[in-house]
């Protein structure tokens, strides 16, 4: 086993992050008191800041440690996901942000249910919330243990559980303190580090092998026992006619599922108006385009310099090729560095999907499915800081369940449920003026409940050597990520449960004003 | 529909009085607005400008994104089921999966600046003129 560093070392570097950005948090929140501040950081930041933030949700441990990791061990197959990664902003740019913005407030449920009965619709849109934000924040939880049994050598899972339980009372922390303010600001300050490192690492990279990407994964190849065929497709998936399927639905699942994200679309909200939020798309892109090609040159270079054998034996396996390369070219500092920096991205992103959560939770469930729309902003927002408690606690114990699993492949599963139950809804609702509230509900459980079933009775759960249960069998799905099925038949549910239902009154009046806010972006100010 | 839930009609209040000189001078532009402020969005719905910006707006993002789509699974589906051809090797031992894969990048990139100059030049103006005419504001 290789030496990784000193473990007090990488936790000095860690704990001084977390202190600069509590103070930060702290300082950005001092008046954090309405709805609107707690939930959307009272719009206030520019394009430019929420485009870094909103990279900042996507360059998460799943992408820095999971697909670098992805690349180091399966090559091309790896590579897949930072295509899709980047790919997939264009759907929230051409079709979500702007609208999104101009009819919503806090939450994907005011979208949903703007022309809709409210009640039923918001509980759709807050379930379908709480489902896809608690799968993403299990695979980071993950990430997170991978990432703590490598740095500080731990390799009891009882000591690995008691260091996500930190990782996860730090995050709710963040939320408590800062609300949305705290947390954006959080994101941009991890995203700037995060971006710099990788982009040090792949020049110096680079560097080395004299400025040829070719040269890099020359040597991949002799340090990977497929040898040249490593940077072929199929090293992952392999050649059965399933498999290629499976691949197929997780690059579906991919491009349509980032932009569906809550976390990601409550983002929207943080901005003043449509065309901030148009502008920090276009950051988004810029930012992600650069990473995910930093990514591929250090993907292939741990393949090179590190060696995909040592990567999959090292605590924490495939998550662990970045932070090793990092020890491997930069020794322990720049492995402390690396592993602080990728700590916080656990938490920034974790904190960010908390906050999702519980801001779906208490505006749409308390505030107006509970208090049908008659609640006290103030005891709403207490509702909101008790969720974020609860919701804490439930990730900490999904993660310490889900330690070792790899986060990239945990996150497509996250991704395929956002596309299945919100994409097929947000476009409907946007651009079809026949959409009703029976086609509303139908495509949010539609896609959710299919997603979900297949999630359940696929090899994920068991039925395989890598399953979660791997000593029963009840897998009758064949593919690993539904998306395939369940994003086409969410389109699907949504559109036969509108034509064969009739359009409430009031809704047809609402459709208008959508219409117009949603496109012209007039009457929308709050 | 609950007395708490946010309505437009609320927020326009503010804007009311800023608006009155203009009302003044152009009759017209009242009939947009009704007697409570609350923007008339059938009315605006209707107007000539509205229907120019839903269309300049939908005739560039749809075939969009039929087109970064179809980019994408062409080089999803060629990945899958298209093993040798994208296996060959281009530049060293690069080969031209990886370069479909940048070309995403690139294309990406294109669509992004493509619509950020296209909305500058095509859209916004639009909405203002459509916010001009009809009085209501953001």
């Amino acid at each position: 086993m290789p030496t990784t560093g000193n473990p007090v070392l990488n936790l000095s570097v860690f704990a001084v992050f977390v202190l600069i950005t509590l103070y930060i948090v702290y300082r950005a929140s001092s008046r954090n008191v309405t709805a609107s501040d707690y939930y959307a950081a009272g719009s206030s930041f520019t394009g430019a800041q929420n485009g870094v933030a909103l990279s900042g949700d996507f360059l998460s441990a799943a992408s820095f440690l999971g697909i670098s990791g992805g690349i180091a061990a399966h090559g091309y197959d790896g590579f897949l996901y930072s295509v899709g990664w980047v790919v997939a902003w264009l759907v929230g740019l051409l079709l979500i942000a702007e609208g999104l913005r101009n009819t919503g407030r806090f939450t994907v449920g005011d979208v949903l249910a703007f022309r809709m009965r409210q009640r039923p619709v918001r509980a759709a849109a807050a379930n379908a919330t709480l489902v896809i934000s608690f799968f993403y924040m299990i695979a980071q939880m993950a990430g997170a243990g991978g990432l703590i049994a490598l740095l500080l050598n731990v390799s009891s899972k009882w000591g690995q559980a008691l260091l996500i339980a930190v990782v996860g009372m730090v995050m709710v922390l963040y939320v408590l303190v800062g609300g949305m303010k705290g947390t954006t600001w959080v994101q941009i300050i991890k995203a700037v580090l995060l971006l710099l490192c990788v982009t040090l690492m792949s020049v110096f990279l680079l560097g080395k092998f004299g400025f040829s990407l070719s040269a890099i994964m020359q040597q991949a190849t002799e340090n990977n026992k497929l040898g040249e065929a490593v940077l072929d497709p199929g090293a992952k998936y392999g050649f059965s006619a399933m498999s290629k399927l499976d691949f197929v639905s997780l690059a579906l699942s991919l491009v349509l599922g980032i932009a569906s994200l809550p976390h990601v679309l409550m983002r929207f909200y943080t901005v003043p108006n449509a065309s901030e939020a148009r502008r920090s798309v276009v950051w988004a892109t810029w930012t992600m385009v650069i990473f995910y090609l930093c990514t591929l040159v250090i993907g292939f270079g741990a393949m090179a310099l590190v060696g995909t054998e040592t990567i999959a034996a090292a605590p924490g396996g495939e998550n662990s090729a970045a932070p090793l390369l990092a020890f491997r070219i930069g020794g322990a500092v720049l492995l402390g560095v690396v592993s602080a920096v990728a700590f916080a991205t656990i938490l920034a992103v974790v904190a960010g999907l908390t906050l999702a959560a519980s801001a779906s939770f208490a505006h749409d469930v308390y505030a107006n499915v509970i208090k049908r729309g008659n609640a006290e902003p103030r005891k709403e927002i207490r509702v909101a800081r008790l969720t974020a408690v609860v919701v804490g606690i439930l990730s900490i114990i999904g993660g310490i369940a889900a330690n070792g699993q790899n986060v990239a492949f945990l996150v497509s599963l996250a991704l395929a449920l956002a596309a299945s139950a919100n994409l097929s809804t947000i476009l409907y609702t946007i651009f079809w003026r026949r959409f009703n509230t029976t086609g509303t509900l139908w495509s949010i459980y539609g896609g959710l409940g299919s997603c979900l079933t297949l999630i359940i009775f696929s090899p994920v759960m068991s039925g395989a050597k890598t399953s979660i249960f791997p000593d029963i069998d009840f897998a009758w799905f064949p593919l690993g990520n539904p998306g395939l099925v369940s994003i086409p038949f969410s389109f699907l549910c949504g559109f036969l449960g509108t034509v064969f239902s009739k359009q409430e009154p009031e809704n047809a009046a609402k459709a208008a004003e959508m219409e117009v806010r949603a496109i012209a972006g007039l009457g929308t100010k709050s | 529909m609950t007395k708490a839930m946010w309505s437009p009609g609320e927020t326009q209040h503010e804007h009311q009085e800023l608006r009155g000189f203009a009302s003044f001078e152009d009759p017209a532009a009242l009939s947009y607005v009704d007697s409570n402020g609350k923007p008339n969005f059938v009315l605006i719905q209707q107007t000539d400008e509205f229907r120019t910006l839903r269309r300049r707006l939908t005739t560039f993002i749809f075939p969009m994104t039929v087109l970064f789509l179809s980019s994408y699974l062409t080089f999803v589906l060629l990945s899958a089921y298209a093993k040798d051809l994208v296996s060959t090797k281009v530049i060293g031992v690069i080969n031209l999966g990886i370069l479909l894969g940048l070309g995403q990048f690139v294309v990406s990139i294109l669509i992004t600046l493509g619509y950020s100059r296209y909305a500058k030049r095509r859209l916004d103006p639009q909405r203002q003129l459509l916010a001009e005419k009809t009085g209501v504001e953001e």
